[in-house]
This record gives C-alpha cells, sequence and structure tokens, in this order.
C-alpha cells in the first residue's frame, strides 16, 4: 500500500527527470565550468607541487632560498608533459614578461642534467631578481582574482592592492563600453520603430492585422544567419539600397552602410525587432479600447491622450521589450562579425577569440561571467517591473 | 464657475435671439458601413434641459447616433448641429460633451482624483480650482472618501458613479450616456436610475441616453426615441410611447401587449368599431384616419384588462367584451398573470391585482375594457 502511494508520489517527479537532468547536463553543468574557470588557475601549482609546500618560507622580497630553488628544480625535472608545460610557462609569462625565455633556458639546463642540485641565479640572473619567483609563488594558488579583475581592466600590483591597469593594456572597459552602447542605441531605435508597429497592429483588422503580425513572425522563424546574411547583400555598396537610391538620383557616391556602425545597428534593430513589437503589443491588447474615445471627450488632443493615457498605461510593455532587446544585444556575435568593421565588434568576439584563438580560457570565462552578471542585473530590473505591473493590474 | 471651452466651435445661444432653441439637432444623418445602412435619414431634435432616450434593440442604430454626436464616428451624410452650429467636422476633443461608456472606461493608472481631475487639466485650469471642483463633483456622487483609491479597488457601481463625475465636472454642454447602467445588478440599477435622474432635474443638464431597458427609458425620461432599423419609430413622452403606441414594433417592444388582427368597421365621430379575427367587435376611441374595410392591429396592455366569472356577453359590463377560457394562471407576487383563449384561438394576457381570486383553469371568463384603454395600430 505504501509503496503504491510512493509510485503516486514520485511518478509526477520521474516525468520531469529527463528535463531536470537535461538542464543539469547542458545548462547548470557548463555554466559551473565557466564559473571555475573564470578563478581557476592551476596552470602552474599542478606542477610545482614541491614548490608549493615550501613557497610559504619565502618572505617574498629577498632573494630566494637554497630550498625553494632545490624544490623549483625537482618539480620541473617530474614535468614530462609539454603541453602543460606549455601552459605554465604561458601563464607565468603573462604575468611577470621575460618568462618566456627565462624559462626555455632554464628548462634546457634541466634537461641537460638531470640530476643534482642547479645554481639557477648562475644560470640566469633574472632568478636573483624577487619579482620572477614572486610571479611563481603568486600563481601557486588554485584560485586567482586576475582574470575577473583583468576582464574590467583592473589588477593587483605588488602589495595586492587592486589598481587600474596602464593604459595601453586597457581595452575590456572599451569593449564593453561599446557593446552597451550599440545595444542601447539598437533598443532605442527598436522602441521608435516597434511601438507604432504594434500600435497598427492592435488598431488593423482582418487580413491587415494577419500582415502585419506575420511581418513580424516570419523573421522570428528564420534563422538568425540567414537575416544577416541578406543584410550582408542589401547594405553592401553595390547592394540593393544603394543602387536603389543611385538609380533614383538620390545620392551620387554609393553610401557607406556596411562594415561600420551605421549597418550593424540598421542589422541588428532589424533582427531584434520582433522581440520588441511582441511584448507591446500584447500589453496593448490589454488596454481598453474606449480609453482614448474617452479622453477625447473629457478635451484631450489626440497627442495628450496618447501621453497622459496610452503611453502609461503601455509603459509595461516597452520596459519588458527594452530588456529583451538589450539582453539580447549585448551577447550579439554574428551580425557585429559579418556587417561590422574592426571597431564595431562587441563583447562576444572578444570572448570567441579569447577561447578559440588565444586559448586563454580564464580570461573568455570571466569577460562571460561579466556579461552574465549584468544580464542577471537587468532581467531582476525586468521582473522588478513585471511584478509591479501586475500588482497595479 | 465658468468653463473655458475647449477651441470655441460654437457659442452658447439662448433662446429668441434668432438661433434655434433646441440644442441637438440631427438634421438627414445616414451611417453607411459599406452597403450597410445603420442609420437612415435621421431627424431629432433635443431641446436643453432635455433627458431624451435612446431606446431600441442592437444593432437598430441608437449607439451608432451617439458615437456621431460625441465624433467617434463620422455621418455619411447629413448634418448634426449643436447651439445651431454644424459639428460633423469638429474633433470629438472638442465637442465639449461628457460621455459616459458602458464600461466605464476609467483610466486604470490613475487614482480616482485624478480621473475626475482630468477634463479640468485639460482645460488648463488652475491646480486649486481644479482640486476644489474635483471634490464638489465627488460628493455629488458620494464618492468624496474615495478619492485616492484606483478604480480597480471600486465595485461596478463606484466606478460608474466615478465615470458620472468625470463627465459632468467640466460642466459640458450635453452629457451622453452609452448604456451605462447595463453592467450593474437590478437593484443598484435602478438606484442609479434615480440618482441620474436627480442630477438631471438639479442641475438642469442636457442628457441624451442610450438604452435597450425599456423600463429605463420609461424611468428616465422626458422622452423617449424608439429605434428600430436606423429609424425612429417613434418619439415622445414616456405616457405617450407606452399608452398609444404608434407602429406595431412600438407596441411591442416598450412593455407587454396583446395585439389582436382585425378590420375597421364603422368609422363613427370620435370612435371606430373594429371586427377582431374571431368575431369580437370592439369600440375603440380616438379615429386616427382610419377607414371602413382597413386591416389595423389593437393593442391591448395586459394589465387594462379586467375579468368576470360570468360568462357570455353581459350589457351590465361597460365597453368592450370578449368572452375567452382560462388556459393558465400565474401568481407573479405583485400581480396574477392570467392567460386566456378567445374566439378564433387568440390568446390573451391579462394581468390581474395580486388581490383578485385566481380564476380556475379551464374557468369560462368575460375579459372587458374601456375604448380609451387600447390603441389601433395600422397594420
Amino acid at each position: 500500500m505504501s509503496g503504491k502511494s510512493f509510485l503516486q508520489k514520485s511518478g509526477p517527479l520521474l516525468l520531469v527527470a529527463p528535463l531536470f537532468l537535461f538542464i543539469c547536463l547542458f545548462f547548470i553543468w557548463p555554466l559551473g565550468s565557466v564559473l571555475t574557470q573564470s578563478v581557476s588557475d592551476n596552470a602552474v601549482a599542478r606542477l610545482l607541487p614541491e614548490t608549493a609546500k615550501v613557497a610559504s618560507s619565502w618572505d617574498g622580497q629577498s632573494a630566494p632560498a637554497e630550498g625553494l630553488q632545490a624544490a623549483f628544480v625537482t618539480d620541473l625535472r617530474a614535468a614530462t608533459d609539454e603541453q602543460a608545460v606549455g601552459d605554465m610557462v604561458r601563464r607565468l609569462n603573462s604575468a611577470q614578461s621575460g618568462f618566456r625565455t627565462l624559462m626555455s633556458k632554464t628548462l634546457k639546463a634541466v634537461q641537460d642534467k638531470p640530476e643534482g642540485p642547479i645554481d639557477l641565479v648562475a644560470l640566469d640572473r633574472k632568478w636573483s631578481q624577487p619579482q620572477y619567483w614572486k610571479a611563481i609563488t603568486d600563481a601557486l594558488s588554485p584560485t586567482t582574482d586576475r582574470y575577473l579583475l583583468a576582464a574590467v581592466d583592473l589588477m593587483r600590483n605588488d602589495a595586492g592592492e587592486i589598481i587600474s591597469q596602464p593604459p595601453k593594456q586597457t581595452i575590456n572597459v572599451a569593449i564593453f563600453g561599446r557593446t552597451f552602447w550599440i545595444s542601447a542605441t539598437v533598443t532605442i531605435f527598436c522602441v521608435l520603430l516597434g511601438y507604432p508597429y504594434a500600435l497598427l497592429i492592435t488598431v488593423a483588422t482582418g487580413w491587415k492585422k494577419q500582415a502585419l503580425l506575420a511581418a513580424v513572425l516570419l523573421p522570428l522563424w528564420t534563422s538568425l544567419l540567414v537575416r544577416t546574411a541578406a543584410w550582408f547583400i542589401l547594405l553592401q555598396e553595390q547592394g540593393l539600397i544603394n543602387s536603389a537610391l543611385m538609380d533614383l538620383n538620390i545620392i551620387a557616391d554609393p553610401l557607406a552602410l556596411i562594415f561600420n556602425r551605421t549597418g550593424v545597428i540598421i542589422a541588428m534593430t532589424h533582427v531584434s525587432l520582433p522581440m520588441m513589437v511582441l511584448p507591446i503589443y500584447s500589453v496593448l491588447l490589454t488596454i481598453p479600447k474606449n480609453l482614448m474615445p474617452a479622453a477625447a471627450s473629457l478635451g484631450a488632443h489626440p497627442l495628450r491622450a496618447f501621453v497622459r493615457v496610452l503611453l502609461p498605461l503601455s509603459f509595461g510593455g516597452i520596459a519588458a521589450g527594452s530588456l529583451l532587446v538589450f539582453m539580447s544585444a549585448i551577447g550579439y556575435y554574428i551580425t557585429p562579425a559579418l556587417i561590422g568593421g574592426a571597431g564595431d565588434q562587441m563583447i562576444s568576439s572578444f570572448i570567441a577569440f579569447h577561447a578559440q584563438n588565444s586559448g586563454n580560457w580564464g580570461m573568455a570565462s570571466a569577460l562571460g561571467i561579466v556579461l552574465l552578471v549584468v544580464t542577471i542585473i537587468l532581467y531582476a530590473v525586468y521582473e522588478r517591473l513585471a511584478t509591479q505591473r501586475e500588482r497595479s493590474a | 464657475m465658468q468653463v473655458r471651452p475647449i477651441g470655441q466651435p460654437y457659442p452658447a445661444t439662448e433662446k429668441g435671439n434668432g438661433v434655434a432653441e433646441f440644442r441637438i439637432r440631427f438634421d438627414g444623418v445616414s451611417k453607411y458601413y459599406g452597403q450597410q445602412c445603420v442609420v437612415d435619414k435621421l431627424r431629432l431634435d433635443i431641446e436643453k434641459g432635455e433627458f431624451v432616450s435612446l431606446l431600441g434593440p442592437s444593432g437598430s442604430g441608437k449607439t451608432t447616433l451617439l458615437m456621431m454626436l460625441a465624433g467617434f464616428e463620422t455621418a455619411t451624410e447629413g448634418q448634426i448641429l449643436v447651439d445651431g452650429y454644424r459639428v460633423n467636422d469638429v474633433p470629438s476633443h472638442k465637442r465639449d460633451m461628457g460621455v459616459v461608456f458602458q464600461n466605464y472606461a476609467l483610466f486604470p493608472h490613475m487614482s480616482v482624483g485624478a480621473n475626475v481631475a482630468f477634463p479640468l487639466q485639460m482645460r488648463g485650469i488652475s491646480k486649486a480650482e481644479i482640486a476644489g471642483r474635483v471634490k464638489t463633483a465627488l460628493d455629488m456622487v458620494q464618492l468624496g472618501a474615495l478619492s485616492e483609491r484606483k478604480p480597480s479597488q471600486l465595485s461596478g457601481g463606484q466606478q460608474q458613479r466615478v465615470a458620472l463625475a468625470r463627465a459632468l465636472v467640466f460642466e459640458p454642454r450635453v452629457v451622453l450616456m452609452d448604456e451605462p447602467l447595463g453592467a450593474l445588478d437590478k437593484n443598484l440599477r435602478e438606484q442609479m436610475q434615480l440618482d441620474i435622474r436627480a442630477l438631471h432635474q438639479r442641475l438642469g443638464l442636457t442628457i441624451v441616453f442610450v438604452t435597450h431597458d425599456q423600463g429605463e427609458a420609461l424611468t428616465m425620461s422626458d422622452r423617449i426615441a424608439v429605434f428600430n432599423k436606423g429609424k425612429i419609430e417613434q418619439i415622445g413622452t414616456p405616457r405617450q410611447v407606452y399608452d398609444e403606441p404608434a407602429t406595431r414594433f412600438v407596441a411591442e417592444f416598450i412593455g407587454e401587449t396583446n395585439l389582436i388582427a382585425g378590420t375597421v368597421e364603422v368609422v363613427e365621430a370620435t370612435s371606430v368599431t373594429i371586427r377582431m379575427n374571431g368575431g369580437n367587435i370592439v369600440r375603440v376611441a380616438g379615429t386616427d384616419g382610419l377607414a371602413a374595410g382597413q386591416a389595423v392591429s389593437v393593442s391591448l396592455r395586459p394589465e387594462r384588462l379586467s375579468l368576470t366569472q360570468v360568462s357570455g356577453t353581459d350589457a351590465s359590463l361597460p365597453g368592450n367584451t370578449i368572452s375567452a377560457t382560462v388556459t393558465d394562471c400565474v401568481y407573479q407576487g405583485d400581480h396574477l398573470r392570467v392567460q386566456l383563449t378567445g374566439a378564433g384561438d387568440a390568446s390573451y394576457i391579462v394581468r390581474l391585482d395580486r388581490r383578485s381570486a385566481e380564476p380556475q383553469r379551464g374557468a369560462q371568463v368575460t375579459a372587458f375594457f374601456s375604448p380609451e384603454d387600447c390603441k389601433v395600430i395600422a397594420s
């Protein structure tokens, strides 16, 4: 009897189990690994276990003691995985320039002399300078905030304080700024185009309404890549738009519409428009039809009636649409990559660059985390607005 | 407290200055949706201070007419005059008419007070004055204490009173009401009918009131215009449209009636004699240009009929008599509803006083009524 009731209770749970597993496997686990990746720093620590044991005995100021040097040599002799050694060297070099040559010299010496102590200082005078040893001991900790700090152009100085990076190396804040700026511009254009369009769908009837709705929905069912490629064709120098304008003698020379900011904003606005139109339309549908006539009968000019009545009542839709557009726009990758120039690449391009070209997974993850945090904050704002609207409705 | 008019399409006019005395005139107004005629060359004058109900079934054009007056619809042909000035092309926000909608049409994002202040703000009235007038208007509908509430926090009746206050606060030239009480329950509706009527009398408002409820129209109106298929079948006081229906439609739409077909037998000086189908001969007051041999209907209100248990014609009974058999009798609380079948299978409904003795089913009775209590309708 109790067995049956257990089955009855667990039945619904079993039904959702596949979904739950799917979410764990393809959402929570990758997200967790990205999070871990952005703060993990074991490229050095896993090859230098002996060094790690004695590192705490060093004061970090003077030239390192014999014990530390000997442990370091022991670890280098034990390290046979070339890939891992390469990762370690890259990691150390990124913390302290000059490590690449220093390490290749040292590794060669270690290979040449498989037994007994090696005088590192004699091998290279750099080993007498504490900053090189500091780079190693800093890198021994399995977690680090250097990627997260670097993602927003910050770093730690020798004393461990957070300072901004030297001006020549700052790029991420500028890229984030550009990303938000492009996204905000696209959002504004989407509001300006999407609101009147949603209003038009609301008042249209019959086949006109169906046609207007289809014009919004069809692009949604088309691949983003296809839509972007279409804009590529439309916007190019000999493209449809330029040739049409030139045939009509409106312009003499083709407009620069592609590989620049203009093209990116045109294409992104088009691609994002459905996400603006649909929430506004759904809110407009809920507004009683007789409010605008009522406002008119009370003496409100149509424009004033719009500002006082329709706009405030549809504000929830505008907010929802704007957040949807903005949140998706900050993650755009394909459209800027195809339509934009070098100066129009958004943060996603740089994440891809770090992940694919330079193999700097820590940096890629950290940039991704910053993007994720911004998106979550925006989503929280959206939720708040949405619940407020529900409460007042 | 003079309201500054929005725009000035028409100055106020008074009687005797050469301009027409009516406030509103529909002059041959038609409205077509495609080929479909909704309002057909309609003429109607409404005087200042008058309460006119537009009564009719749905689709009879009464609401369309109101919407044209408010400026939400345009007339296909004809003129709409307000105080002697053509307003066909005046946009609704300049017409200075208060409209009360069926579903209240309150602005849900504004408080009750802000809703009522809205028309005053649109007229650029100072804040201090607005506050005073909003309070006066809300007190008038007994909602002074609720001005901070949102409309969604009010009951249906309260919302309707806010809508009323909002439509009256700017002292419009005319107040238009589109089935404003339709969504309220019966008791509340009857209370609101009396409230609106009292406001009309106290403030001297000109009100055009659309309804499909004949009881509502009878209760509230100075005059009732009965609509059917885009035309006015009859316009008159409640007493006129009830007691002297001009057409079969009016007789059937307003109140309950027995319509008996017959032929005019003799036309005399002040009355006519009619042979009803089934053989009964009745005398009806008034001649109305009837001619002998004309086919007509006689409208006989159920409460104007009396019954006696005596069967057959009895010379002692006043006026007209009809012999019939009782087929049903239902006690309805305030009256007895008796169904009769007379000669020629004609059936009659009779309303008796609740204290009358209930006639037995199958009993032979005689129904009698005076010549003044029925009305001949040409058919």
